[in-house]
């Protein structure tokens, strides 16, 4: 009878054990399958001159493999969204867990995390129709195209990330410290930036980098709204060419196994390597700085 | 009697082994700017002939190009000709190429209605690519800042483009790459300062058509030759084609059956 407990029990463990490596191992397979096909770009232009060579011609006899202008473009778009993307996040994360009545936080959060699943193609399609024509305008300057504009798609795009994380972070703040810090005779507003944001940071930056990593990486939106001139911006307003637009609207045309072709896989290796950082980070500091347990009586 | 029932039988042989030739599925796989012609050929085709089946996808140009030389697909669109290295690789893998042109295509420039500008020549529209034109001005227009926008360096239509206007030279790094003809008609009727280059199934009233050398681009003036930026769009197969791709292929260039649709999608026929 035992026995064959045992033999259940083991069974169910190798079912689990098998789903869990499958994940991994698929994964593992895609990263070996990126390094194999983007590396051989590697013997016909060095490292330095694909990383830091600024003309960008992949089709033109003899081709210029430099990505730099896509590299500072993904970095543009990624810092002036986060610019625009994190104090509402956060403050919006402040308001639903700390200020809002209970009610207001049932109606408000769901309406924010489905922010989360309009399809990026719609949010890209509206930057492009309706919102290009109206910074132009409003700017008075050559194109609505423009790495402001992908900026701000890609901010909405972040937003419901950065908000529902910190919301949870500022939310599960033991209420200990928020009651001792009253106690003490501090205000509300005083209790809430000395005390539960510092004790919620580690999770409000995780929220943060996770939220940058998505926009680095999101694709739909600055293919279709960010101008894709492969150029160094000078301004705000230039059109630019980010990393993922640019694999997205050559893959289908590269020449399979071609110079051009093995150039985009070690786009994608770059682009992966970025997000990749920024996830470490976000990983180390949600370990680091743990808020761990709350001192009471 | 007895004769009567032999033809019968003969009949149905017939059918039966006529059928799995003609009742077929087809891949049809490539350029995205011939994707329309063969879509509205494909749908009418299944009508005609319900027991067929056609899968259509729009990889572009290379990737139909690739498939034919994998033999992964029947049929491959491609808005520009085979290259010798393809040519090359499909020979080793003993595959023959074999081109169709099944319609033209002119790619005429477009601006925003609101531009004056209505003609330019080659030349012209060569600087404003290379970025040495910087405003609208300098070519008879209003003071405006010139907005470049163009296809991705990797598409058909921006090969067509660079090989006749830019005559091999480098679009200028500052210009906008979209990543398809209907982004670019869109972009440029939401920009007064933009100029474009779009198929002409792809003009509609919010996109202004400029001519070119004093010339219109429209379906006469690509056909007689006049039109200078205009080009032949094909379709490969590997090798002579057979069965049911023969068929189809036919029907395509066939001047009552496919042909007019090609004009449908709005592209300039054959005939």
């Amino acid at each position: 009878m035992a026995a064959k407990r045992d033999i259940k029990e083991k069974g169910i463990q190798w079912l689990f054990v098998c789903v869990g490596m499958a994940s991994l191992t698929l994964l593992t397979m895609i990263m070996i399958f990126l390094f194999m096909e983007g590396l051989p770009i590697f013997s016909h232009v060095s490292v330095g001159d694909f990383i830091f060579g600024k003309l960008w011609y992949p089709t033109y006899d003899p081709p210029d493999f430099g990505i730099f202008p896509l590299i500072v473009a993904s970095i543009a778009v990624t810092t002036v969204s986060s610019f625009i993307a994190i104090p509402l996040g956060v403050m919006t994360a402040i308001y639903l867990a700390e200020i809002a009545s209970s009610r207001m936080r049932e109606i408000v959060k769901p309406i924010v995390e489905l922010l989360a699943a309009i399809p990026s193609v719609v949010i890209g399609f509206f930057g492009m129709v309706v919102i290009a024509p109206f910074i132009q305008e409003l700017f008075n300057i050559p194109t609505g195209l423009n790495l402001f504009n992908a900026s701000l798609m890609l901010a909405f795009m972040s937003v419901p990330t950065i908000c529902s994380l910190s919301e949870d972070a500022i939310f599960s703040v033991p209420v200990e410290l928020k009651e001792a810090s009253l106690a003490l005779g501090a205000t509300h507003w005083e209790t809430i930036h000395r005390v539960t944001l510092p004790a919620a940071l580690s999770g409000i930056s995780t929220s943060v980098i996770l939220g940058m990593s998505r926009a680095m990486g999101e694709t739909m939106v600055v293919l279709m709204v960010a101008g894709g001139a492969a150029m160094m911006p000078g301004s705000l307003f230039d059109p630019v060419r980010p990393m993922p637009a640019s694999i997205a609207a050559e893959m289908a045309e590269a020449p399979f196994r071609g110079d051009h072709y093995y150039a985009l896989f070690a786009t994608g290796i770059v682009l992966f390597l970025f997000t990749l950082a920024f996830n470490i980070v976000a990983d180390q500091i949600s370990h680091r700085y743990k808020q761990v347990g709350a001192a009471t009586l | 009697m007895k004769k009567s029932f032999v033809l019968l039988v003969a009949a149905l042989f017939s059918l039966i082994a006529a059928a799995p030739a003609l009742a077929g599925m087809l891949e049809i796989n490539g350029s995205t700017t011939v994707l329309p012609i063969t879509q509205v050929v494909a749908e009418q085709y299944m009508k005609d002939y319900p027991d067929t089946r056609i899968s259509l996808s729009g990889g572009g140009s290379g990737n139909g190009i690739k498939a034919i030389i994998d033999g992964t697909t029947n049929i491959a669109n491609s808005s520009r000709f085979i290259k010798q290295s393809e040519v090359d690789q499909a020979v080793a893998k003993g595959r023959y190429p074999v081109p169709f042109a099944v319609a033209y295509d002119a790619l005429t420039p477009v601006v925003h209605p609101s531009n004056p500008v209505s003609n330019l020549t080659l030349a012209q529209l060569k600087d404003i690519y290379l970025g040495k034109f910087k405003n609208w001005s300098e070519l008879g227009g209003d003071n405006r800042p010139i907005v470049v926008i163009s296809r991705d360096t990797s598409s058909g239509t921006y090969e067509s483009w660079s090989e006749i206007v830019l005559k091999g030279e480098r679009v200028f790094p500052g210009a906008q790459l979209l990543a398809s003809s209907g982004a670019v008609a869109t972009a440029v009727a939401a920009n007064k300062n933009a100029v474009g280059y779009v198929g002409i199934g792809y003009l509609n009233p919010a996109i202004k058509a400029i001519a070119v050398e004093g010339v219109v681009g429209s379906a006469e003036t690509a056909m007689n030759g006049t039109f200078p930026i205009a080009r032949a769009l094909f379709v490969f197969t590997a090798g002579w084609p057979k069965g049911e791709t023969m068929h189809f292929i036919n029907y395509l260039l066939h001047p009552e059956k496919g042909q007019p649709l090609v004009k449908q999608a709005g592209f300039v026929p054959l005939y």
